[in-house]
């Protein structure tokens, strides 16, 4: 790639793209192509990335000492509890469905849009109006409830601004429920002639796994959130002993919504991983109805497991042997897919490009992740390290080692696609490898911590944390500015970059059949899917 | 202090220790074969290297359900383990030393059975059973013990018990683990594990004017509950001698175990659990006694638990 050269001008598959059918912000803010609201989508959720991202810092700069330093207890806990409803409502559940998944079901199936244009607006809007609620919650001193609101805290003693926030939740979760819906319509209906449902790329059923989840449990959020909000203004006795209520009934509530939550987070980024490693190996996807199948199976036993967040709680003892069980269960088809990622490579073409770096870093992160939350599933482990930093850290390596790795994986893989551009590869590699090594640095050291016995959402913490607190701080320094890096080379290559054309990967899927921008409808021609998925040419001359 | 590996105190610390070393040995097991191929299969087929590619192109069920199955039955052995751990933590001792505990924003209290109280400082003897009845003045706290590897959470409204045998002497960490607001992170203290004799010196020092049971009993006529339960009552109420432990039939039929949730239901919300052939007459205490309050009259019924209602004073 050179550096001195003027930058490429446009190319003639950019000026009939869908970037520039309409250049005016009314063309913007007004349009039903699924790959304009994907970049509006993308724009709002980096933005709540960075606010989100922010709130992490002066957390993990205050914990450099054990002392209060930055921050009041109040501040502390104001901006802890900012850190995680940010980043879960208005980055991790919408991160990667949302952009991707918006931009790139039409063009996988064969279809010039979703199946509901203007309803997918709509979700747009309902999003960034959540968003709204979110910030003028922040802008009001925001919460001290935690991402995870628990009764009667919240209900009845918390001082901020709860109402506020959960009416942020609760309005942008019917985004969630608008999308959810869109998606499985859209892949039922909209499937182009031969798309069968064994053809289908993983991606799309992982989106699919994804969508009936947040159909299902979205609103079981909502009709929590609702009590909560009347319980704190009407005094309506639901969680609350002195009013009648029961707090472990919240704790059912909360947690049947957001363990499957958890998986609204990672399916999607599953989806994105066996894209990639069948890309940079130039193979099928070893096992395709095997993975294809864990994640249903995935979506499905993961709204059984919810009270293995409850073995501390008062939960009889018999509840908790089974939830254990149940969560040993759910495991399995997320092996299945570890597995069969690993057997993909097995006699592949591997192209160490960043698209496959972040795959492998994915990969190792969400292994450890997995695993961890094994640990968590032994019951009289657990009774130990529940609400300690091993919990914190199990979930980052699933929520930010494995989604937010998917998400720049992604990004890298389909940036050309987007944008018509090629971004430099070195700067990828570096960027993949940064991440990587600064997320192990912060979230590490974590596991021990927590081993260690300190508990999370702790301000002040025994001097003898103090070492591998400073070593987390650290990390996320690193992390900080890797997570910045990407930003500077793709808008760089949005002007610089050479032009991808349509293929720069000699990827299969039908994304990559049009031209990169894809022009305004997609396909010109309804396409007709005649072979099976990942049919790479260079697979069949050695088979 | 060790940095990087927590203190312990008692046998069943070092048992979880063990079940989490053998279960860390297993992850590794089943994860190191995914480390290792990839790192292997992303040198050896490079793109562009020469090698042997040809393989069948057929995917074999066999191999699914071997690597499906055979990592699921591991993990069962290691779910019968702790399992069994955590059913044993949950077995309350019949001989145990009964210590009340009462959270509230952001402070622990304690109360032992002698009547000494203390804040934020649990002393316990070693070698004995200990068991913690724990109530929550406001919301949910969580007692959590590192050095004893075990948690129990402070829930309102309701008791949680929390057992355990500590086996040597010391001091140790003691923390809230759920977050509970502004000061949770300072809602902690210490654990002091002494030998029998050093328990019993220091109840001695600690001061009390009375044993729980005998503030319990204080309470019951401070606040009038021996006008109707007492022996002179002129109003239909239950006796309380010998109620403790003892089935209790209630109004709709159902029959209940007079533990010390039902104490303290009946105290606090007397229209929850009416029994069986008494008006439901009793008001709420809500307004009037605190949780610290409430167990020691739980402490007192429970001192009753063997006399029988002619015995009384």
């Amino acid at each position: 790639m050179s550096t001195t050269a003027e930058p490429p001008a446009e190319t003639e598959e950019e000026r009939v793209s869908y970037f520039r059918s309409g250049t005016s912000l009314r063309s913007w803010l007004l349009t039903t192509d699924h790959k304009r609201i994907a970049i509006l989508y993308l724009l709002s959720i980096t933005f709540f990335f960075f606010v989100g991202g922010l709130a992490a810092a002066l957390v993990r700069a205050d914990l450099m000492t054990p002392a209060p330093d930055l921050m009041t207890n109040e501040g502390y806990n104001r901006a802890f509890s900012l850190h995680g409803i940010i980043m879960v409502w208005f980055f991790l559940i919408p991160s990667i469905p949302n952009t991707f998944g918006n931009f790139l079901i039409p063009l996988m199936i064969g279809a010039r849009d979703v199946a509901f244009p203007r309803l997918n607006l709509l979700s747009w809007y309902i999003y960034m109006a959540g968003g709204l609620f979110a910030l003028a919650t922040l802008v009001l001193g925001g919460v001290d409830t935690g991402w995870t609101f628990y009764t009667p805290l919240s209900s009845m003693y918390a001082n901020g601004s709860v109402v506020l926030v959960a009416t942020a939740v609760f309005v942008t979760g019917f985004s969630s429920i608008l999308t959810g819906l869109n998606f499985i319509v859209t892949i039922h209906k909209l499937r182009c002639p031969g798309m069968t449902w064994g053809r289908l790329p993983l991606f799309i059923w992982s989106h699919y796994a994804t969508s009936i989840i947040l159909v299902l449990a979205t609103p079981v959020l909502a009709i929590t959130l609702a009590l909560i909000a009347a319980e704190r203004l009407f005094g309506l006795g639901v969680f609350n002993p002195a009013l009648g209520g029961d707090p472990l009934l919240f704790q059912h509530l909360f947690w049947f919504y957001s363990h499957p939550a958890v998986y609204i987070m990672v399916l999607p980024a599953l989806g994105v991983i066996s894209e990639l490693v069948a890309a940079s190996a130039r193979k099928p996807v070893f096992g395709y109805e095997f993975v294809a199948g864990s994640s249903i199976a995935i979506a499905v036993i993961g709204f059984l497991v919810w009270g293995h967040h409850m073995f501390v709680s008062g939960q009889s003892v018999y509840a908790s042997a089974i939830f254990s069980f149940l969560s040993l269960v759910v495991a399995v088809p997320s092996g299945i897919k570890v597995y069969n990622w690993t057997a993909t490579l097995w006699k592949g073409h591997i192209a160490l490009d960043p698209p496959f770096l972040f795959a492998m870093g994915f990969i190792g992160l969400f292994v450890v992740g997995g695993l961890t939350g094994l640990v968590l599933t032994m019951l009289a482990v657990d009774v130990h390290v529940h609400d300690t930093y091993f919990v914190v850290a199990h979930f980052h390596y699933i929520m930010v080692g494995g989604t937010v790795s998917a998400f720049f994986g992604a990004l890298h893989f389909w940036w050309p696609k987007i944008t018509g551009r090629l971004y430099p590869l070195a700067w990828g590699r570096v960027a993949a490898l940064l991440i990587f090594i600064g997320f192990n640095l912060t979230f590490f050291p974590q596991f021990l911590l927590g081993y260690m016995g300190m508990p999370r959402r702790y301000h002040v913490y025994p001097p003898e944390f103090q070492v591998l607190n400073v070593l987390s701080s650290s990390g996320a320094g690193v992390l900080g500015a890797a997570y910045l890096l990407p930003f500077v080379y793709l808008l760089w290559s949005l002007r610089n970059g050479a032009p991808a054309g349509p293929n720069p990967w000699g990827a299969t899927g039908l994304e990559w059949t049009v031209a990169s921008p894809p022009p305004e409808h997609n396909f010109a021609e309804i396409p007709e899917v005649t072979r099976p998925p990942y049919d790479y040419e260079i697979e069949r001359h050695d088979a | 202090m060790s940095w990087l590996w927590p203190v312990d105190a008692s046998a069943y610390a070092d048992h979880v220790d063990l079940l989490l070393g053998g279960f860390t040995v297993l992850i590794v097991a089943l994860s190191a074969p995914v480390f290792i191929l990839m790192a292997v299969f992303a040198v050896k087929y490079r793109r562009g290297r020469v090698a042997d590619r040809r393989h069948p192109v057929d995917n074999s069920v066999g191999l699914e359900t071997s690597w499906a199955l055979i990592p699921f039955i591991l993990l069962l052995g290691f779910y019968v383990w702790a399992t069994w751990l955590f059913v044993d933590l949950h077995r309350t001792p019949a001989d145990a030393l009964e210590i009340d505990v009462v959270a509230k924003q952001w402070m622990w209290k304690f109360q032992h059975p002698g009547g000494q109280r203390e804040i934020n400082t649990l002393h316990v003897p070693v070698g004995t059973p200990v068991t913690l009845r724990m109530a929550s003045q406001d919301v949910i706290h969580s007692l959590f013990i590192p050095a004893l590897r075990i948690k129990q959470d402070v829930v309102p409204g309701r008791y949680t018990t929390l057992s355990f045998t500590a086996d040597r002497p010391g001091t140790w960490h003691l923390a809230c683990a759920e977050f509970c607001g502004v000061d949770h992170s300072v809602m902690g203290g210490s654990f002091v594990t002494m030998t029998p004799d050093d328990y019993a010196a220091w109840l001695r020092t600690a001061d009390t004017d009375a044993t729980l049971a005998e503030a319990g009993a204080a309470l019951f006529r401070s606040h009038g509950c021996s006008g109707c339960h007492g022996p002179s009552a002129t109003v239909h109420a239950p006796p309380l001698e010998g109620l403790y432990g003892r089935p209790v039939p209630l109004e709709g039929g159902e029959v209940v175990t007079a533990d010390a949730q039902y104490i303290r239901d009946s105290i606090l919300l007397p229209r929850s659990q009416i029994a069986a052939g008494y008006p439901p007459i009793m008001p709420t205490f809500a307004n009037q006694l605190g949780e610290e309050d409430v167990l020691r009259l739980v402490a007192y019924i429970q001192s009753l638990a063997d006399a029988r209602p002619e015995d009384r004073p």
